[in-house]
């Protein structure tokens, strides 16, 4: 059966390249790159190619990269990294509603421990109010976090026009951005507009496990992970050296083959909107994120049905995001958006990589034209 | 060696020894796997030897008529060697008190019962510091016991599940959902002796992948207590939709439990199985009230046990934590889509209005339709894991 893999929010397929470079590495140049002989000379030399790869795709210095577990790692690191140091300037957080758990959970815990969290609202796009964040900013801010592209509907933060907000109203805020849904997809902001921003493999056709924060220089950032000299002392722990490799790698080959996805998603939209009962949540196709499009039916009040009517046709997309799929209750972004109803519980996203083909568009099209034929209830029964 | 004792069978009678037969066939059954496993049965008993005993004990736990477990060290009839063993035993426990309990059915042995526990027992007080005797209730037990083919120590035993050997009484088709109720009912059912396959509703694509992968699990776990299980999974889908779109909304729950029993009933013929069995607990839910039940009853053509009918909810969550199937339970799939439940179910249907409601589906060519896509999925014992987080 011929198979469209749309759930590439979730997790990608690593390109087979970086696959052979992986294993080359893991059978052939496994020295630990803290090792004095030559071996770890290799090793070191291969992180700090892909540190040099990854800096080029990101726009910033090679020594403004930090290798770490994964985007969740670099969201806590962040997070916990950056309040902590600032603690004696201010007490107050700002971030948004629609942020991923990696971030919300972390700010919950500092919250606890006395911060002054505050989560922004969205509109019903997902899409953050300036005047609201001039609201909440103030002298005493200390750290300011907003995702760069949300993961569930692709709504995209101005992050040039958030970071000229902060500095004017609060001068001793660092801002960190979750940019794991940017990074190959999007150009980032300008290096220097923040402080960190973290980025993960998975999502970019590398493996899992392995991610990355950028360190605006200069920037003082308490470690999260202690007992080693790696990543300048600031992360410790022997180098993921084939993630890492493997990471640069794929980032630089989706930022060169991914330069279709948007064509491909309009193709994706016009396709569904044949489907009766057609709706978008967050922004309209022709905004937003190129990858991501959050879609629900009038009919289909649960997304869940559709992702497995969908699944047996061969076509893989996720309820929300892959996270709440698991879990019971709606998702929290479309929450916060306001959303009800099927537009709640029904919706269904479909995300793009630098792998989709339009094939893939074309097989998703009727499969979902079939599926949500074969899922809606029609009610014939009398009271 | 592991000493495993079991009750209630050896009480049967002149059909003891067919009981007994049985139940070493499912010891035997149990350890699959595990070693040459020499098998032996004495009146109330049976020794096993030649396994790996820390596996093999958590196997037989789950073996229905072993009433309790205990390792056993087999010595010489040689004092010394039991005095010493004696005292080794109350080394994996905090000191407290103990008695000697021994037994002599080797007559020739130079000691009597008696006298083996003063012996011992002196033995104990004088080489375990912390120590004391108490008789009546002792926090541990030394039991010694010298027999022809030597002297057996032995002292805590695990419980065992009790019960009667699975297939004594027969065979059964239970009806097995992702909830916690039914697979505590099944494992009800094989408590009793009960050999059973089990039949799963499924409605793909509104339940999925992971709600079928979920009531495999509960199957495996339950195939742990029963040696294996036959699970069907029925494609339950164009009934329910056949229901909702023909038939009165509030009716929806009793007329899918109805075609529950009919298609049950269908598959405990094919199993030769006499009688079916439900997690259902009188009153709990809309179709368990005394209304529902007999209006769903009537459709079977067979016996329908209910062993939880009056257990309260947390009873069975107890049970179901004890044996295993709770955390299987609760993982958030579920396994009748709500979509197709209406918001105020009738709670008491009458027969006729049921019944009148059925006309508008075509009966026979529904069930077989349904029946042919039933898959079906043999489930051996040694497939249950204890894998948790």
């Amino acid at each position: 059966m011929p198979e469209a893999y749309l759930d590439n929010s979730a997790t990608t397929r690593v390109w087979p390249e970086v696959v052979e470079t992986m294993c080359r590495i893991h059978s052939e140049e496994y020295g630990n790159p803290s090792s004095l002989h030559a071996r770890g000379l290799a090793a070191e030399r291969l992180v700090r190619d892909a540190r040099r790869e990854l800096a080029g795709v990101v726009g910033c210095s090679p020594g403004e990269i930090f290798f770490t577990s994964g985007g969740t790692e670099a969201n806590n690191w962040a997070i916990f990294g950056l309040s902590r140091a600032r603690q004696a300037r201010g007490n107050r957080i700002v971030s948004t509603a629609i942020e991923h758990p990696s971030v919300l959970v972390p700010l919950q815990l500092l919250e606890e421990q006395g911060f002054e969290v505050i989560l922004l609202p969205v509109d019903h796009r997902g899409e953050l109010e300036m005047a609201r964040l001039e609201d909440a900013l103030t002298p005493g801010t200390i750290l300011v976090c907003v995702m760069a592209v949300n993961n569930e509907i692709g709504s995209v933060h101005d992050l040039e026009a958030i970071s000229a907000m902060v500095r004017s109203l609060s001068p001793h805020a660092a801002i960190h951005v979750d940019a794991v849904q940017a990074l190959a997809k999007l150009p980032l902001p300008p290096p220097g507009l923040v402080e960190t921003m973290s980025f993960s493999a998975h999502k970019l056709h590398g493996p899992k496990g392995t991610g990355a924060l950028y360190v605006r220089e200069g920037t003082r950032l308490l470690p999260l992970l202690l007992g080693g000299e790696q990543e300048g002392k600031l992360r410790a722990g022997t180098e993921n050296v084939a993630g890492i490799a493997g990471m640069a790698q794929a980032a630089r080959l989706s930022w060169e083959r991914g330069q279709d996805t948007r064509r491909l998603k309009l193709q994706l939209a016009k396709g569904l909107e044949a489907i009766a009962g057609f709706n978008v949540n967050g922004p309209a196709p022709g905004g937003g994120a190129p990858h991501i499009l959050n879609a629900y039916f009038e009919d289909v009040p649960r997304g869940e049905v559709l992702v497995h009517a969908l699944a047996s046709r061969g076509v893989y997309v996720s309820t929300g995001s892959a996270c709440h799929s698991r879990r019971d209750g709606p998702s929290h972004v479309l929450k916060a958006m306001g959303m009800k109803g099927p537009a709640l519980t029904g919706a269904v996203r479909f995300s793009l990589g630098a792998a989709t083909t339009a094939g893939e568009i074309e097989l998703a099209v009727d499969a979902t034209t079939l599926a949500v034929d074969e899922v809606k209830i029609r009610r014939g029964g009398r009271k | 060696m592991i000493m495993a004792r079991y009750g209630e069978i050896a009480l049967k009678g002149r059909n003891r020894y067919r009981f007994e037969d049985l139940l070493v066939d499912n010891v035997r059954r149990a350890l699959h796997g595990l070693g040459p496993a020499t098998i032996q049965k004495t009146y109330g008993r049976v020794f096993i030897s030649d396994v790996d005993t820390v596996p093999a004990t958590q196997r037989l736990a789950r073996v229905f008529g072993l009433v309790s477990l205990s390792p056993v060290w087999v010595l010489p009839r040689d004092m010394d060697a039991i005095k010493a063993r004696a005292v080794a035993m109350t080394s994996g426990h905090a000191p407290g008190t103990f008695k000697v309990q021994a037994r002599r059915s080797y007559k020739e042995f130079p000691y009597d019962s008696p006298a083996i526990n003063r012996a011992v027992g002196a033995h104990v007080l004088e080489h375990a510091p912390g120590w004391s005797v108490d008789v009546h209730r002792p926090d541990l037990v030394i039991n010694v016991e010298v027999r022809q083919e030597g002297v057996f120590l032995f002292s805590e035993s695990v419980p065992g599940p009790g019960g009667l050997p699975v297939g004594m009484t027969g065979r059964a088709v239970l009806l097995l959902s992702g909830g916690i109720d039914s697979p505590v009912a099944g494992w009800m059912a094989l408590k009793r002796g009960l050999e059973l396959a089990a039949v799963h509703f499924h409605s793909f694509p509104y339940t999925g992948e992971r709600s079928r992968e979920k009531v495999v699990d509960l199957g495996r776990v339950l195939a742990g207590y029963a040696g294996s299980i036959n699970l069907y999974i029925n494609h339950f889908t164009d009934i329910q939709k056949a229901i909702v779109e023909s038939c009165p909304h509030h009716l929806t729950v009793i007329l899918m439990r109805r075609m529950m029993m009919r298609l049950a009933d269908r598959i405990a013929e094919r199993e030769g199985a006499l009688a079916l069995v439900t997690g259902e607990s009188l009153g709990q839910v809309a179709s368990q009230t005394l209304e529902s039940i007999v209006v769903t009853n009537a459709v079977a053509g067979r016996p329908v046990l209910r062993p939880l009918i009056s257990f309260d909810k947390v009873e069975i969550v107890d049970r179901a934590q004890a044996i295993g199937t709770y955390h299987i339970s609760i993982r958030p799939y579920e396994d009748c889509c709500t979509l197709f439940v209406p918001r105020h179910p009738v709670t008491a249907p009458r027969q006729e209005q049921v019944a009148a409601a059925e006309q508008a589906l075509d009966m026979e060519t529904l069930i077989a339709g349904s029946l042919e896509r039933t898959e079906r999925v043999i489930l051996a014992a040694g497939d249950a894991e204890d894998w948790q987080r």
